[in-house]
């Protein structure tokens, strides 16, 4: 019999410990995916960031370093310095990224650093509980904003694909999703643009990827999954806003 | 076991630079700070040559984090900075304890608190070895009181941090950085960690993976951590206390003092000697590990201190704690905003030897 579905090479065979519903399962498949099609697993090396991903080194068969909270860009950007013919990315929230670490993300792709940053934006903070993150939208609830989220308080959910599209350094810059089949099929297919645009030495590239936090959301994994498309989705729009020239190699 | 150069006169801060590419560092991350400056200038023009890097990063917060992804795959890293961006670097050094990577920082010490002013201070002595960062941690740290000192000792930074997978830190101050001085610089026969240690970060080619991390949340496993960690800082007190021990033989009063301070008190020692009166020093080099057992020693045959800093009293405490209780402690310290001069020292020496009636 012929098998025709398997554990990616890159993946470590580690029940995962995300929540049911949590899309961390699927973004972490189609990295490894991306790392398989192109060979990397033996010269990859993974930056774990703060946060529900922190356990990245568990799940994937790479060399790792866990990076302080929100300053994953910096510590890739230094190994990346040291070892150009490796690949080095990183896996982030919203809260690590958008928050505490937005100075970290901007420049290092602002330098064009070459390294592929995977975004993971759940609009909560996960791992501590359901707090408000800089990614939280406006009337949603959380631990934190228990009446709903108020742009007069506290401004408006960023939008980091849109501002990292605006400077000149990335090679990558592109939103997508993981909620229906089509979606993951296309996601799967700019996560593997993205460490193409590594590979060719083209700088930095970034893929947010929209995820559900069905427990800390209050809702059901199929819940969660219809919010993506009725709630995220209109808010922080799919598509690529900025790709270099690069091979089609799909 | 090393090679000498031709000298040169060189400011401090150049000394530690060109010592920190002769040691084989050869990726230097930084951000600009006064009274430090010469460092990452050196490093950007030097570094190119010999096939390195230099990275003028968004801030000290990016740069002790850059270091630390460049320290894992074990080559030879380099930062500096002064009083506010070693501030804003502390949560680094608390990562570098945990994940027990080792790389050099340099700490040119500027006058706090605040944005403070930019000439010399010894006010970061408790920043520097109490621990800045959270949780239960040492750095190794160096004082250094020469420009051919600065040299030696960043060479020996890289070393005890690869012999401890530990950060170094080399505590100078603005005189020690600004200062002009005829220096030999040196080859050390080792240039490099080696490849072979076993917890690299460098693609995990025909091995299994590794990791860095400082996460322990497994029963029982942050108390082995943090208890590995004690073993290495009993083992540095063991083994690798450095001090400079000057006339205590036959002394009556010993001033204990470091860094810049120290170089202005051997000055003033001289001439209280010329006067008659028996007075020695002590003087620290590595402010972690102190020095505790030499002056714990020391003080069972002399009972009179002097501890001079260029702060309102702080390494005094690590002074009282090693000496024997029978013996007096006198302090001397001037603030951020002043030097003391020879004069000035030999003055509270002078006093110092007459209150005890020595």
């Amino acid at each position: 019999m012929k098998q025709v579905f398997k554990r990616p090479e890159s993946m470590t065979d580690k029940p995962f410990h995300f929540c049911p519903g949590c899309h961390h399962g699927i973004v972490h498949r189609l990295v490894a995916e991306a790392l398989d099609h192109f060979n990397l697993r033996e010269k990859t090396i993974g930056v774990a960031s703060v946060g529900c991903s922190v356990f990245l080194y568990d799940y994937f068969a790479v060399d790792v370093i866990e990076a302080p909270h929100g300053r994953a860009a910096a510590v890739a950007a230094g190994t990346k310095r040291v070892l150009g013919d490796n690949i080095v990315f990183t896996y982030q929230g919203d809260g690590d990224l958008a928050a505490i670490g937005t100075a970290e993300v901007i420049h290092a792709a602002n330098r064009g650093d070459n390294i592929t940053v995977i975004f993971v934006n759940n609009s909560i903070y996960g791992m501590t509980g359901g707090q408000m993150a800089p990614t939280t939208l406006l009337g949603q609830r959380s631990t934190t904003s228990p009446y709903g989220r108020d742009n007069l308080r506290d401004g408006y959910p960023i939008k980091m694909t849109e501002m990292l599209a605006a400077l000149e350094g990335p090679s990558l810059v592109s939103r997508v999703a993981v909620n229906t089949p089509g979606n993951v099929k296309k996601a799967r297919k700019v996560i593997r643009q993205a460490f193409q645009m590594q590979i060719e030495g083209k700088g930095f590239s970034f893929v947010e990827v929209l995820s559900t936090c069905p427990t800390n959301w209050g809702m059901s994994p199929q819940k969660a999954n219809e919010r993506i498309a009725e709630e995220m989705i209109p808010y922080f729009p799919l598509g690529t806003l900025k790709q270099r020239d690069v091979v089609d190699v799909l | 076991m090393s090679k000498p150069l031709k000298k040169v006169f060189s400011k401090g801060n150049e000394a530690i630079a060109m010592a920190a590419i002769n040691a084989g560092c050869h990726y230097y991350f930084g951000y600009p700070i006064t009274p430090q400056n010469e460092i990452p200038e050196y490093m950007a023009e030097h570094l190119p040559a010999v096939g390195g890097e230099f990275l003028q990063a968004e801030s000290e917060i990016a740069s002790i984090n850059m270091l630390l992804g460049a320290a894992a795959t074990g080559v030879r890293v380099m930062t500096s900075s002064s009083g506010p961006g070693i501030s804003l670097m502390q949560e680094g050094f608390s990562y570098f304890a945990g994940n027990e990577l080792p790389a050099v920082v340099v700490n040119m010490s500027r006058q706090g608190p605040g944005l403070g002013g930019i000439n010399a201070t010894q006010g970061d002595y408790f920043q520097s070895v109490k621990g800045g960062g959270h949780g239960d941690y040492k750095l190794i740290v160096l004082a250094p009181h020469t420009g051919q000192e600065l040299y030696d000792l960043t060479i020996k930074a890289f070393e005890l941090a690869e012999k401890y997978r530990m950060l170094t830190l080399v505590l100078g101050d603005a005189i020690l950085g600004q200062i002009k001085e005829p220096i030999t610089p040196w080859v050390p026969e080792k240039t490099s960690g080696g490849d072979d240690r076993d917890w690299l970060i460098t693609g995990a080619k025909g091995r299994p993976p590794r990791r860095i991390t400082s996460l322990f949340l497994a029963d029982g496993e942050m108390e082995k951590h943090n208890w590995h960690l004690q073993e290495k800082y009993a083992r540095l007190e063991r083994d690798d206390v450095m001090v400079e021990d000057r006339d205590t033989a036959d002394a009556k009063l010993v001033v204990v003092a470091f860094g810049s301070v120290a170089r202005i008190v051997k000055s003033a020692i001289d001439q209280a000697r010329a006067a008659g009166m028996k007075v020695g020093l002590v003087r620290p080099i590595t402010l972690f590990p102190f020095p505790r057992k030499l002056l714990g020693e020391l003080g069972g045959n002399c009972k009179n201190f002097l501890v001079a800093e260029m702060n309102t009293g702080q390494m005094v405490e690590d002074v009282k704690l090693a000496l024997p209780g029978d013996c007096t402690v006198d302090f001397y310290g001037r603030p951020g905003g002043s030097v003391p001069t020879p004069e000035d020292l030999y003055e509270v020496i002078s006093a110092t030897y007459s209150k005890h009636k020595l």
